[in-house]
């Protein structure tokens, strides 16, 4: 789960990690603004729209003005419109709120995050001395400018390492004491608030030479939710995909693709491989779709509606490997799921497993747009045939 | 021969009582797993699908000789088994349970190496593993395994059964078939699968299933560049998948350009490993493979 800034900042605050002064306004307040602006030793603050993206800068979500009246008028401008960025897709995403803080004076902009490295099966603390740019960018353009030191999870983060990063950034004086801190807690709000990633960048050496933190990018550990209530209470749905949080909230995988054939499969994998036949066969896939393991009526229907609701949709091709649960048993879910949804588009319904031909039996005399095939790649070659014939009737 | 268990492991379950530690064992037992006994704390004493309950993995070791263990311990709590588990001296530790915190993994994954060196951490967030005709220690389907000459390695669940369904259907049979799982942190890999399979005569040819995210496929390539005895067939699941989104499983995420199955088939190529584009064609590959029609490993 992302956080937004403001919530991003307000968690590392707890952990007595200094965050700039800030006015968060959900409308264009001249009140609010009159009383609760922070005051700015440059005269100026910045207006950041609040959404789970990047580059909000370059694509105009990210205001630096110079009076209260300004401030009122950058969030009138943003608050209530969909910011697009290079990372949103064209849709964009609802501005809701805006983060109102006094524009620092930066000298120098560092990058310094944690999160987990997979090859080395551990937390990493990642800084640089070329922030305020995507640090992916820096990896490919300027490799020896990332300073990387992996974490003994038994011991956590020690001084020692986040004063090597120190140095390697060049900090000097007072400076180096305020990274060593700062990393220490970044690395204990990582670990007790269940983290996947803690970004600040830039991490900016201000004019008077200490060090800022200007943004800050925080998600949490979708498998830690139980454990992380304060926060997960503070998830901002409107910044999800309406028919990803759906599925979550029946149970179910699913992510939106752009094709035009939908996938129905259980298990992650499977269906990953099954959007991979579908291209194989000439299709595109529509989605990602996990009904998981026990493949009931109810969550079928679900996964019915889910997919039916993509208007681009003109085939279905549903993969169900009956391992534990037998497959005719997987059929009267299929069939029951299909009257239920009044299933009109052509569908293609794999199955495999025990009882399998009895399901294709069940399915091929159930009266319904249901084809039902045995073998993987023939059930998608079907499916793409079928989304070509229903096109061109139509 | 096998790797990692046989028809002498003698195996318990952890949470053995609850639902679906006793679905489970019940499939473990109907198959002729050697399940000696369960764990539940607080119900040692009581006997369960007529086999002793134990308090504590310790106990079960004791008194029955246990030497592997099924999980299937709630998320919040399964971190907690598997390293009780490496405690008592369970060698072979497979942790079915879906969900478990990256943190928490992270310290299990620490002490283990530290601790427990000889200990085996299959999963989490994975089918399990079998040995067909053997030990069933999981939640796949015994039924579409058969005794034989592949050993199969994979990410996946059901894209597993996928595999071993097609081998089966070929007439190859499976070694012995590991679920290493989906999230970004677990135990064996798929190195270390490859290299207790390379020692296993009764392997002769290895598939690998692997999925978009992290670096284990290619990890894996290097490694068989480097000299690897026996044929590898593999497939990598996500060649449509878009980057950034996360695909059902934790790990399953191109991040930063990085993880796509373009770049872990070519690495693979590279290795010689024959990788097939189409996951219905892992079966007739290893087919071919092992009956030397196939001379040229880019070619498939």
């Amino acid at each position: 789960m992302n956080l937004h800034e403001y919530q991003a900042k307000s968690l590392l605050s707890e952990f007595g990690i200094e965050v700039p002064p800030n006015l968060l306004l959900k409308q264009a307040s001249a009140k609010q603004v009159a009383t609760a602006l922070p005051s700015s030793e440059t005269g100026r603050w910045v207006v950041k729209a609040q959404v789970h993206s990047g580059a909000r800068g370059k694509a105009g979500g990210v205001r630096l003005v110079d009076s209260g009246d300004a401030v009122v008028e950058a969030a009138d401008a943003l608050i209530g419109t969909r910011l697009v960025t290079g990372q949103t897709g064209p849709a964009g995403l609802p501005v809701d709120a805006v983060l109102v803080e006094p524009a620092a004076t930066i000298e120098h902009e560092y990058y310094l995050a944690v999160t987990v490295d997979r090859a080395l099966q551990r937390v990493v603390v990642i800084a640089s001395p070329q922030g305020g740019m995507d640090i992916e960018s820096v990896a490919a353009s300027n490799p020896e400018a990332i300073f990387r030191t992996v974490v003994n999870p038994t011991v956590g983060l020690a001084a020692y390492q986040a004063r090597d990063l120190a140095f390697a950034l060049g900090l000097e004086g007072t400076q180096v004491k305020a990274f060593v801190s700062l990393a220490l807690k970044l690395y204990r709000a990582f670990i007790d608030r269940d983290a996947a990633l803690i970004e600040i960048n830039p991490l900016a050496r201000l004019g008077n030479g200490d060090l800022g933190i200007v943004d800050a990018k925080v998600s949490l550990d979708d498998n830690a939710g139980y454990r992380q209530t304060e926060w997960w209470q503070q998830r901002d749905v409107a910044q999800e995909d309406p028919a990803e949080r759906k599925a979550i909230d029946h149970g179910l995988n699913y992510v939106s693709l752009d094709g035009n054939i939908a996938c129905m499969v259980n298990g992650a994998g499977l269906a990953m491989a099954t959007m991979d036949l579908v291209q194989h066969a000439g299709g595109m896939p529509a989605n990602f779709l996990d009904v998981g393991g026990g493949t009931s009526a109810a969550k079928v229907t679900e996964a019915f509606k889910l997919i039916l609701e993509n208007e681009r949709v003109e085939a279905i091709l549903v993969n169900i490997f009956g391992g534990i649960v037998r497959c005719d048993l997987i059929a009267e879910g299929i069939i029951e799921a299909a009257r239920e949804v009044s299933l009109d588009v052509p569908t293609v319904v794999r199955l495999a497993g025990t009882n399998a031909e009895e399901g294709r039996r069940m399915l091929a005399d159930s009266g319904l747009a249901l084809t039902a095939e045995d073998d993987l790649a023939a059930a998608a070659k079907r499916a793409v045939t079928l989304a070509n014939s229903s096109r061109e009737a139509s | 021969m096998s790797i990692l268990v046989d028809e002498s492991t003698r195996v318990i379950c952890q949470g053995f009582t609850g639902k679906q530690g006793t679905f489970h064992s019940e499939q473990a037992l109907a198959y002729g797993t050697r399940l000696v006994g369960g764990v539940t704390p607080g119900k040692g004493g009581q006997t369960h699908l007529g086999l002793p309950v134990f308090d504590t993995v310790a106990d079960a070791v004791r008194e029955t000789g246990a030497t592997a263990s099924m999980i299937y311990v709630p998320a919040p709590f399964a971190a907690d088994s598997i390293l009780e588990a490496a405690a008592a001296g369970i060698e072979v530790i497979a942790c079915i349970t879906e969900g478990i915190p990256v943190v928490d993994m992270l310290k299990v994954k620490a002490v283990l190496a530290q601790d427990y060196p000889d200990a085996s951490l299959i999963g989490p967030n994975c089918p399990g593993l079998i040995t067909p005709d053997a030990c069933k220690i999981g939640i796949m389907p015994g039924a579409i395994h058969q005794k034989g000459r592949v050993g199969i390695v994979s990410r996946s669940g059901t894209l597993t059964y996928e595999a071993v369904a097609q081998t089966t259907a070929e007439g190859l049979g499976q070694s012995t078939c590991v679920g290493i799982g989906g999230d970004p942190i677990g135990g064996l890999d798929f190195m270390d699968c490859l290299s207790r399979f390379a020692d296993d005569p009764q392997t002769e040819l290895v598939l690998m299933v692997g999925e978009i995210g992290g670096g284990a496929e290619e990890a894996a390539a290097e490694f068989i560049r480097q000299g690897y005895p026996k044929p590898v067939v593999a497939y990598i699941a996500g060649a449509t998948a878009p980057s950034g989104k996360r695909m059902g499983h934790a790990g399953a995420v191109i991040a930063g350009g990085k993880g796509t199955a373009a770049a872990k088939c070519d690495a693979l190529r590279a290795a010689g490993v024959h990788v097939v584009e189409s996951p219905a064609e892992l079966g007739v590959t290893a087919a071919r493979v092992l009956n030397g029609q196939s001379e040229d490993p880019g070619a498939s």
